[in-house]
């Protein structure tokens, strides 16, 4: 017993490791089993599931990517999610600069009233947001994605630059302004240079909804040309689901670029997208 | 650069050379993002309301009063499903409770250890299913839950009995839908919890264990009631984030939450409600719809203001 309860062996911490292990299993075996299964053929996937491949079967993705519109909706995608991101950026950041130094009553309201939004499941106004968009015209388009998404984005990322903005001194500010600067010319000089850590987690924490969403693009959009990467999969899962080998090309390459991307940066990931503890 | 500005220079610009700028000055600047906030999101949460007391058809808008909340809670068909769906919802959020949001504790207690090694490799594995998209997470789990697939590996380890069409049990089918939906989320409590873990001054952890508190009595009366803040939020999220879960139903079972709407929860009622059209008539009845969408507000008010209370009053 004296030797279980040495400092040393206590601080391997042993059980804790195990534990650990054991749920690391659990997280990535299924994702192993998508990668190792879509590199096998139609029937091969039933002799050994849990296996590597006995030959590496590339037709799966070379067939995902010439023979369907895969390509198209994951460009359908990219576009959404960048315009999105940008616009929620830059109109948060505006938004932002605006409510951090303007001083007044109706400031604080009007900054209650868009971080309240932080809280609101946009889902439940669907029924409205299908009218809106079709009396917009852009039903069956992109584009009707984008402001819904800039909406749902916007009150976050008012929430994290304003205070953001407020942390600068203000002495960085008004030394500019005694020279001469105008409130535009500060906030492109001295604001947004440093507001990169506090974008960057707005831009994570709104990447991965937009991503990933399914419900928007479902209600809006039935046309194959519009179809986003999520809605798209959806179709092709029905299509393929004979061969489970190529649905399995299929879900790793949607799932592939968010998982690179975490990959080169987790820690970012990590901040941002629990920036939702810090609402409160 | 004021002085150079000369008189073509716009008020906007002029404006911005006051020390303190009145506030039509900042309208500039707040309005374009304000605007589509109230028009994309305010607006159309508010309008749903009233929306809820119109009879909407084909080419028909007819103010109703609350004709639409009496159908919904009478029509024998429409309160069965709604009923169902609702209880649903509850073991979902109680599942998510107990498995997500338990083990998310338990994992950031573990890792917030100071002498433990390899915190940060454990971290990126376990946050790393939350970056997927629920839609691919449910495909997959379906697809390994399939018995004709992976059956033969458990028959092969003399577990055969573990591969069944759990999928298609009506009493398994949701708590394994829920399991998968924990599956993907853990990361986020994990490290929210982590973070707030993290806040807690090294001066109090050393005391507490001078004292001689340790292991379970130290997270029961020290760590646990500093990080209740967070504790709350993430009960306020999980239960937010319930009724809006659609995503991992509809890609292992379908909108319809089979088998026999066992598997049904809010946010596929209210899809197929509103927006899909409900089974046998597949027309779907925007009413109706926005009627549900208010009870569901109502609900999540009912349950997130006391919370809120609750949990922030020391933070």
């Amino acid at each position: 017993m004296k030797i279980f309860k040495s400092q040393r062996v206590q601080n391997m911490h042993i059980p804790s490791h195990i534990i650990l292990v054991v749920w690391s299993f659990i997280v990535l075996f299924p994702i192993y089993i998508m990668i190792v299964n879509s590199f096998k053929t139609k029937f091969s996937i039933y002799d050994n599931p849990f296996g590597l491949p006995e030959k590496w079967n590339f037709k799966n993705y070379q067939y995902v990517f010439t023979n369907s519109d895969f390509m198209g909706y994951f460009m359908n995608s990219i576009l959404v999610v960048i315009i999105s991101l940008a616009l929620t950026l830059a109109l948060g950041a505006f938004a932002a600069y605006a409510l951090a130094n303007w001083k007044g009553k109706a400031s604080n309201l009007v900054f209650f009233f868009i971080v309240a939004g932080m809280m609101l499941p946009i889902r439940i106004a669907s029924i409205r947001l299908i009218q809106i968009v079709k009396t917009l015209g852009l039903l069956n388009t992109i584009w009707g994605l984008i402001p819904i998404y800039v909406a749902m984005g916007f009150p976050v990322s008012v929430f994290i630059i304003t205070a953001f903005i407020r942390s600068v001194p203000g002495e960085l500010t008004e030394s500019a302004f005694i020279d001469g600067a105008g409130r535009l010319k500060i906030f492109f000089v001295i604001i947004l240079p440093l507001l990169k850590p506090a974008m960057a987690t707005v831009a994570i924490y709104n990447l991965v909804p937009f991503w990933n969403d399914l419900w928007f693009p479902l209600l809006f959009i039935t046309d194959e040309k519009s179809k986003t990467l999520l809605l798209g999969v959806t179709r092709l899962f029905g299509q393929y689901q004979t061969d489970w080998s190529r649905v399995l090309a299929v879900l790793t390459l949607s799932a592939l670029p968010v998982i690179i991307l975490y990959l080169l940066m987790s820690s970012q990931f990590i901040k941002g997208l629990t920036a939702g503890a810090i609402k409160g | 650069m004021a002085q150079s500005a000369g008189p073509r220079r716009s008020r906007i610009f002029r404006g911005g050379s006051d020390i303190n700028p009145s506030w039509h000055y900042w309208m500039v600047y707040l309005l374009p993002g304000l605007l589509i906030y109230i028009f994309f999101m305010a607006w159309p949460l508010v309008d749903s309301v009233r929306v809820s007391f119109y009879q909407t058809g084909e080419g028909i808008r007819r103010f109703v009063g609350f004709s639409n909340y009496i159908t919904l809670f009478t029509d024998p068909i429409l309160k069965e499903r709604f009923w169902g769906a609702f209880r649903h919802t509850w073991l979902f959020f109680a599942i998510h409770m107990c498995v997500q949001n338990v083990l998310g504790i338990f994992f950031a207690t573990i890792l917030t250890n100071k002498t433990m090694r390899g915190v940060r490799a454990y971290q990126i594995i376990l946050f790393l299913p939350v970056t997927l998209s629920i839609l691919v997470t449910g495909y997959l789990w379906k697809l390994l839950l399939n018995p004709v697939w992976t059956g033969s590996v458990f028959e092969s380890m003399g577990l055969g009995f573990l591969s069944q069409p759990y999928l298609g049990m009506e009493n398994i089918a949701l708590p394994v839908i829920s399991l998968v939906s924990c599956w993907q989320w853990v990361g986020l409590p994990t490290m929210m919890f982590f973070a707030a873990l993290q806040g807690i001054s090294e001066e109090v952890i050393e005391a507490a264990s001078l004292e001689g508190c340790s292991g379970w009595q130290m997270f029961r009366f020290i760590q646990l009631p500093l990080i209740m803040p967070i504790v709350g939020i993430i009960a306020i999220l999980t239960f937010v984030n319930n009724f809006n879960a659609f995503d991992v139903v509809y890609a292992m079972e379908g909108p319809s939450g089979p088998p026999n709407y066992s598997t049904d929860i809010i946010g596929t009622f209210f899809y197929r409600l509103g927006i899909a059209g409900e089974h046998p008539v597949a027309i779907p009845n925007p009413g109706l719809g926005a009627t549900l969408a208010t009870v569901i507000f109502v609900m999540l008010t009912i349950f997130v203001v006391p919370t809120l209370i609750k949990t922030q009053r020391e933070a």
